[in-house]
């Protein structure tokens, strides 16, 4: 069943990420009022899909909390770390956006660095995670630093909204911005549902790994407890 | 699309699949050495 939902999510990612390189490139106009704005259909979606991530890790972090069940734990890790590694690809293309668009690598603007914070709170919780052996308190721990982390997703949300500095302010309509033109927006959403579906297969994946993780650890307790 | 241009568009998309690749690559990793931890532990286990 989980087979046959990775191949069924595999391919949708494929289609959906391949699509919309076909139409970034050849469909839409070359001129847009957003310089080098085919990097921003990987930037925005990445963020999303990093930010919504954490969102979701904190979700399963309460439950976690609430519960005791190591499947909540297990499955914030798993989200967290996929998160991590799209907001990893966010920062460095807006990275290089900036040094197209501005003239700069980074600047220590509101919403650069609340993302820059983010991220480093969530590689944190991956070296916490590492660092504790004992599996209830790292549960506990961790689900602790992935609820306190959000509050600085929500502030990355907003910032753009709150500081009018180097960032540019929301372009897209759903945030009440200017929008990026007719036909031009659809994309971003599409390619955020591709990496959606590409997150989902590697949460299952790492989610198997915890499983497989927290079996070996028990069969070592068992070998120890001989 | 002007070269100077296409040549950030291109080294963006680039870095951004590479570091997808490199994280799945990792994961794989990830999983080769857990199944082997898993065969060492349960053999040990049997052994016992």
């Amino acid at each position: 069943m989980r087979e046959r939902l990775m191949y069924l999510l595999a391919a949708a990612a494929a289609f959906l990420l391949t699509w919309n390189l076909y139409k970034i490139f050849f469909v839409l106009p070359i001129t847009a009022n957003v310089a080098a704005y085919q990097i921003v259909y990987f930037h925005v979606p990445a963020a999303f899909t990093a930010l919504s991530g954490f969102f979701v890790a904190l979700g399963a972090s309460g439950l976690y909390l609430a519960t005791g069940k190591f499947k909540y734990d297990e499955f914030a890790a798993a989200v967290t770390e996929v998160a991590l590694a799209f907001a990893t690809v966010n920062l460095i293309t807006g990275s290089i956006w900036a040094r197209y668009a501005w003239g700069i690598w980074w600047t220590w603007d509101a919403r650069l660095t609340s993302m820059l914070t983010c991220w480093l709170i969530y590689a944190g919780y991956m070296i916490l995670r590492r660092s504790i052996e004992e599996p209830t308190q790292r549960a506990r721990l961790s689900a602790v630093l992935s609820i306190l982390g959000c509050v600085d997703v929500g502030f990355v949300y907003k910032s753009i909204e709150w500081f009018r500095t180097q960032h540019p302010s929301p372009v897209l309509s759903i945030r009440d911005g200017g929008g990026m033109g007719p036909g031009m927006e659809a994309p971003i959403y599409w390619n955020f549902l591709g990496l959606a579906c590409l997150s989902a297969i590697l949460i299952i994946v790492r989610m198997r790994q915890e499983e497989t993780a927290r079996e070996i650890d028990s069969l070592r307790r068992m070998a120890h407890s001989y | 699309m002007e070269p100077r241009e296409f040549q950030f568009v291109f080294g963006a998309l680039t870095i951004a699949w590479l570091i997808v690749i490199a994280y799945v690559i990792s994961i794989a990793t990830r999983e080769r050495r857990l199944r082997k931890e898993l065969d060492r532990v349960r053999k040990m286990v049997e052994g016992k």
